[in-house]
């Protein structure tokens, strides 16, 4: 069944704590991932590759540069989720 | 029908003897920032890399390869005449014809021993122990030298910041021979040729030929640039986190291993990032040594695995006997891992 945006903001959260330690209340829509989230390029692959065993969608890397906040990556799930 | 005898060989396989050669000259991160527009911190946060050796023009391929042969056949307590097979994996000998293993077997005394190069990346140290355990087995070789050698740094361009930080130089060794027990797993390797372009050189060698030598790429002197190793960073990262992970698992359930029953894990070296991510995803207890020897050393490609653990039984951070995984993993995209016991 596919997320709500609910749960996949709560998904990242625990992704993003898991990867980078950040706070899991930390992880808001408006969060920039590199600014506000310490999660750097590299960071962010591990991010990616996470989510996707997630929720089920392919995040290719040309597309992985244009999720700056988490609202962004949550917004492209949900569009994609299988 | 004549009948044709069988070969024999021993039971098992094991690596008696590791060594290693690190050139003279240690590079910090400082001399890297001449050329590129970058900084210490970032480097070291990206890779995890503060220094690298690079060769002078005295360190070649061979006199590092024979450096580190001789101590790895030292600690194996043989001597260079019962070698039966030199196998080199190389991609930095800038001489296809005749392969660089021969002159190497002949300056450490061997007697004949059968001797070739092999290519095969990052990968190349797993690839050649596999060979070598094969030979021993059957029987072609009563020991046999592996040699894990580059001189990366003169495949490097120093102008590129995606690369200039990462490579280093040296050569790795170890002799494998006869065991009563298993001592080298099952190896799991395979090859991703859909990924071959992810890293790659920038042009190949016959761009040389006369004719297309005005459309060679220059440097900021005007200088013709030589071929260097070039890469999709991003993509070599997370096929490297995502699937070498899950590689390592497979080499640790071919050899019957949790992670619970290892005491070493030795990736290839090529981002601490990497190194990082792969202990977390194979969920790798505290007492497994972890070998980062990235940091001192850079990305040595084939040298990688054997320097690291060289240096980490030369520390006493591992001692003969442990349980070690190794993986190694890069251009073509090829892999390799298996589980081993230390020399
Ligand atoms: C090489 C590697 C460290 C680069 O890291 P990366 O995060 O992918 O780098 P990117 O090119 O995506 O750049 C990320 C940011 O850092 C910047 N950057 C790139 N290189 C930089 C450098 N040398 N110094 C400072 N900043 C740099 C980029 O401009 C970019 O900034 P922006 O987000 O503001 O645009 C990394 O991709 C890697 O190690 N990949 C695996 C490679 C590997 O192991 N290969 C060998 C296998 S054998």
């Amino acid at each position: 069944m596919a997320a709500t945006q609910e749960e996949i903001v709560a998904g990242l959260a625990e992704i993003v704590n898991e990867i980078a330690g950040i706070p899991v209340e930390d992880v808001q829509l408006d969060k920039s991932f590199t600014d506000d989230l310490d999660v750097d390029s590299l960071s962010m692959v591990e991010v990616v590759v996470a989510a996707e065993e997630r929720f089920d969608v392919k995040i290719p890397d040309e597309d992985v540069k244009n999720l700056k906040t988490v609202g962004d990556a949550t917004d492209y799930i949900l569009k994609h989720q299988g | 029908m004549a009948k044709i005898k069988p070969s024999k060989g021993a039971p098992y396989a094991r690596i008696l003897g590791v060594g290693g050669y690190r050139p003279t000259r240690v590079v910090p991160n400082e001399v890297i920032l001449e050329k590129i527009d970058s900084s210490d911190e970032w480097i070291r946060s990206r890779s995890g890399i503060e220094t690298r050796h690079w060769a002078s023009p005295e360190e070649t391929v061979a006199a590092m390869s024979v450096e580190a042969s001789g101590k790895a056949i030292a600690d194996a307590g043989i001597e260079a005449a019962q070698i039966g097979a030199v196998v080199v994996s190389t991609v930095s000998h800038f001489s296809q014809t005749p392969a660089i293993a021969t002159e190497i077997a002949d300056r450490l005394g061997t007697d004949k021993a059968a001797a070739f190069d092999i290519s095969a990346g990052c990968a190349g140290f797993g690839y050649g122990l596999t060979l070598a355990k094969g030979m021993v087995v059957e029987g072609s070789a009563e020991y046999v030298l592996v040699i894990g050698v580059e001189r990366l740094s003169d495949l490097t361009d120093l102008e590129d910041r995606a690369t200039a930080f990462l490579f280093g130089d040296g050569a790795g060794a170890v002799v494998v021979g006869p065991s009563t027990e298993p001592a080298i797993g099952p190896t799991v390797w395979g090859s991703e040729g859909d990924k071959a372009q992810t890293i790659k050189q920038t042009f190949s060698w016959d761009r040389f030929r006369s004719g297309a030598v005005s459309e060679l790429p220059v440097d900021s002197e005007g200088n013709i640039k030589f071929p260097a190793i070039t890469q999709e960073g991003q993509a070599v990262f997370r096929w490297a986190v995502f699937e070498m992970a899950k590689v390592a698992q497979q080499a640790l359930d071919a050899a019957g291993i949790t992670p619970d029953d290892l005491d070493v894990f030795i990736p290839h070296q090529a981002n601490v990032r990497i190194i990082d991510s792969m202990v977390k995803t194979l969920k790798l207890p505290e007492h497994v040594t972890v070998a980062r020897d990235i940091r001192t050393t850079g990305n040595t490609s084939a040298a990688s695995i054997p320097l690291a653990m060289e240096r980490l039984l030369a520390t006493g951070e591992a001692k003969s006997g442990d349980t070690a995984l190794v993986i190694g993993f890069g251009a073509g995209l090829v892999y390799a891992a298996t589980v081993v016991t230390l020399p």
